[in-house]
């Protein structure tokens, strides 16, 4: 980011959200500006609308032993450019109010009633402030993100109500469904109501599986949060623990080695692959084409099976460091890796064909639970599922990580938005990935996997964006005496649940599982 | 990976030579996630998969705990997931077998002393078998279950209202509903 860059943006806005700005400053590729409160979300729509920017992040702070106040920052990620802008506003102490943001960055919407729930702060002119996570029997008044809260309470039981979206009119209905499921998959509550077979309204509560992440990882010392990180969302393990290793190597400049960069981007492109073997062979499965599923599960099985090889984890745990990797790939592990890719290119090609030669599983896939580009964009959709509805986004092409400035792979965009379109980014996702691990093997520089990096020093922020298999996650961190001050960790799934309240309308209730599935969503990274 | 397949082919039997002693059927399984990563959900479905296929040993993942033998826990038990985990708890048939599967499960892992989160599952129910793992690979898994077994007919002799007084004070709360996904 350049001062030119900054002045044009200064420069496009009107003269009384300008002078509203009070400091602003520029770290690499980031613009910080400090703005008045009052102006703080009409500058973030002005950048978020005129100049294209997607919402990264909007979480609160709590500086109050500071600098006596609660800290409020948006994230924007510039268009078409690897430039961020960071907005930063102050909310009093005592007046806990602050303007609403979701008028003018609709997507602004959860953030809002997740800082409401941790930090107490109320968005003044939110369409409806309700619990995120803290809702049923949490007491008011316990806000676990402040910093006088502690870690290890026992907080009480008393009930509060729960206001859900009632839709009412004859012959409509309401199915309840979860949060225990019938299948092994992860807890959250869903209600359909429907008039007839078709879905007319979808209402989600998660936060069924919230642990207070956040907060635990404020006691925990760096070296040990990689281990937190790898276990928000198990099967995301490596791009979480990625995120968080990048995000505290920039608090301390650190340079890793070459060779660890390569190694990261191959684990990274193996996640990929297992979690989408896993997606598409859901899919094949919920259209009752077993057969197809069940290859497909074999294909993930190898893969983890590989994992399991080379880092004696299944799901790629214990690989990542601070400063690197602890293991690299030896000759003998890249041959076996190399011999087992092609064996899945070969085998995923057959899965494939054998998916879309089968009319009765894609007349199901056609037309399913299509998100449109619109509403992908006003939701801020992530990953493959953006990129089946025509957005261009891909973090590892637009803010290059480890070292995939140095490997060239294709964003595969469709635009249909349906369960197929997904279902297609996917499987050409898993031939890029194949590709990009097959040329990082055989650029990938010898020496050391790590450095040893110093503690870093309190008062620094650093975050770090990582394109795990469900798309975009952030991993943002104040530094404080050895462990993080704050850490906002967002999830790709925090963005794509919404995708699926509007993906399923109009869809009957049996398509619900095909469309879940396409988006595939994680809900303990949702729920931290 | 041939080794490893004979290996699991012989748990797998022994797995099942114990399924049969104590039931004379097979041993249906219900799985709940009381607020676990999803790892520990990613090795329970690998059961399933062609490679582990532990319905051929007799082991039936079912849908309702309602038709379950045994319920198997993962995760640290999140404050939000209690009352469902209970629900869940009582509407399985005495006398169930109670597995705490995983790091978290076994002693609330990772996530333990946190304002949302119960230190493990023993903290809640009565736990017949402790896997533990991080997650467990579905060896140990199959390992666990078959500890849980040789336990079941000392546990079959001592007959138990616990349940039934739970079930009692229930009055009957909302919120918790076993569907088809």
């Amino acid at each position: 980011m350049n001062e030119r860059l900054m002045g044009e943006i200064i420069a496009s806005m009107e003269e009384e959200l300008a002078n509203g700005i009070k400091k602003t400053g520029i770290k690499g590729n980031h613009v910080w500006m400090t703005v008045e409160q009052s102006v703080f979300p009409k500058i973030a729509g002005h950048i978020h609308n005129s100049w294209g920017a997607t919402l990264v992040s909007m979480h609160a702070v709590d500086n109050r032993f500071i600098s006596s106040d609660y800290k409020l920052c948006i994230i924007l990620a510039l268009k078409g450019e690897d430039d961020f802008v960071t907005l930063v506003t102050s909310v009093d102490s005592k007046d806990t109010v602050f303007p609403s943001v979701t008028p003018e960055i609709f997507s602004a919407d959860w953030y809002e009633r997740e800082i409401n729930d941790m930090f107490g702060l109320q968005a003044k002119g939110h369409p409806d402030l309700k619990p995120l996570v803290l809702y049923d029997d949490w007491p008011e008044g316990t806000y676990p993100l402040r910093k006088d809260f502690a870690a290890d309470s026992r907080v009480l039981r008393i009930p509060r109500p729960y206001n859900y979206r009632n839709v009412e009119g004859e012959g409509v209905f309401v199915i309840p469904v979860g949060p225990v499921h019938a299948g092994v998959i992860e807890p959250g509550h869903f209600r359909f109501s429907v008039a007839g077979e078709p879905i007319i309204d979808l209402e989600l509560r998660l936060g069924y599986v919230h642990k207070g992440i956040e907060k635990i990882s404020e006691r925990m010392p760096y070296s040990k949060g990689v281990l937190l990180a790898e276990r928000i969302s198990g099967d995301n393990s490596f791009a979480h623990s990625l995120a968080y290793c990048q995000a505290v190597e920039a608090l301390c400049n650190a340079k890793v080695p070459e060779r660890s960069r390569f190694v990261r981007c191959i684990f990274s492109e193996l996640e990929r692959i297992y979690n989408h073997l896993g997606d598409v062979g859901g899919i094949a499965l919920d259209t009752a084409f077993s057969i197809g599923a069940q290859h497909a599960y074999i294909l993930r099985e190898r893969v983890m099976d590989i994992n399991d090889l080379l880092t004696g984890s299944r799901f790629l745990r214990g690989v990542n460091c601070l400063g690197g990797v602890w293991k690299g790939i030896d000759e003998r592990g890249r041959s076996k890796l190399i011999e087992r890719l092609v064996m899945v290119k070969l085998d995923f090609q057959e899965f494939y064909d054998e998916v879309i030669g089968t009319p009765s599983v894609m007349d199901r896939l056609e037309t399913t639970g299509v998100l449109s580009y619109e509403a992908a964009k006003d939701l801020n959709i992530v990953g493959p599922g953006a990129r089946a509805s025509g957005i261009d986004r891909d973090v590892r092409r637009d803010h290059p990580y480890a070292a995939y400035r140095d490997l060239s792979f294709k964003v595969p965009i469709l635009t249909q938005g349906d369960v197929n379109a997904r279902f297609q980014v996917k499987s050409e996702e898993i031939f890029e990935s194949i590709s990009i691990i097959e040329q990082a093997l055989s650029n990938m520089p010898e020496g050391e996997p790590r450095i040893d990096i110093p503690t870093p020093e309190p008062g620094r922020t650093a975050m770090s964006l990582v394109e795990s298999p469900r798309g975009e996650l952030l991993h943002w961190i104040v530094s404080g005496e050895g462990k993080p001050f704050r850490h906002k960790i967002r999830d790709a799934s925090f963005h794509n649940w919404r995708a699926m309240e509007v993906a399923v309308l109009g869809n009957i209730v049996p398509d619900f599982p095909l469309v879940n599935k396409s988006f595939s969503l994680s809900y303990s990274g949702n729920d931290l | 990976m041939s080794s490893s397949n004979d290996e699991l082919e012989r748990s797998g039997r022994q797995l099942e030579a114990r399924i049969k002693k104590a039931f004379g059927r097979s041993l249906a399984i219900r799985e709940v996630d009381s607020g676990s990563c999803n790892a520990c959900e990613v090795e329970v479905n690998a059961l399933t998969n062609p490679i582990f296929d532990i319905e051929r040993f007799g082991l039936h993942i079912v849908a309702s705990p309602r038709h379950a033998d045994a319920l198997l826990v993962t995760g640290p038990v999140a404050r939000n997931m209690e009352h469902a985990l209970m629900q869940t708890y009582l509407a399985t048939p005495d006398h169930k077998i109670v597995i705490a599967t995983g790091a978290c499960a076994c002693s609330g892992g990772i996530f333990k002393d946190c304002y949302a989160t119960t230190n493990g599952l023993d903290k809640l129910l009565p736990v017949d078998v402790y896997i533990p793992g991080c997650p467990p690979r579905p060896q140990a898994i199959i390992q666990g279950l078959m500890v849980a077994l040789d336990k079941m007919k000392e546990k079959a002799g001592h007959s138990t209202t616990s349940s039934k007084r739970l079930l009692d004070n229930d009055n009957g709360a909302s919120g918790v509903a076993h569907d088809v996904f």
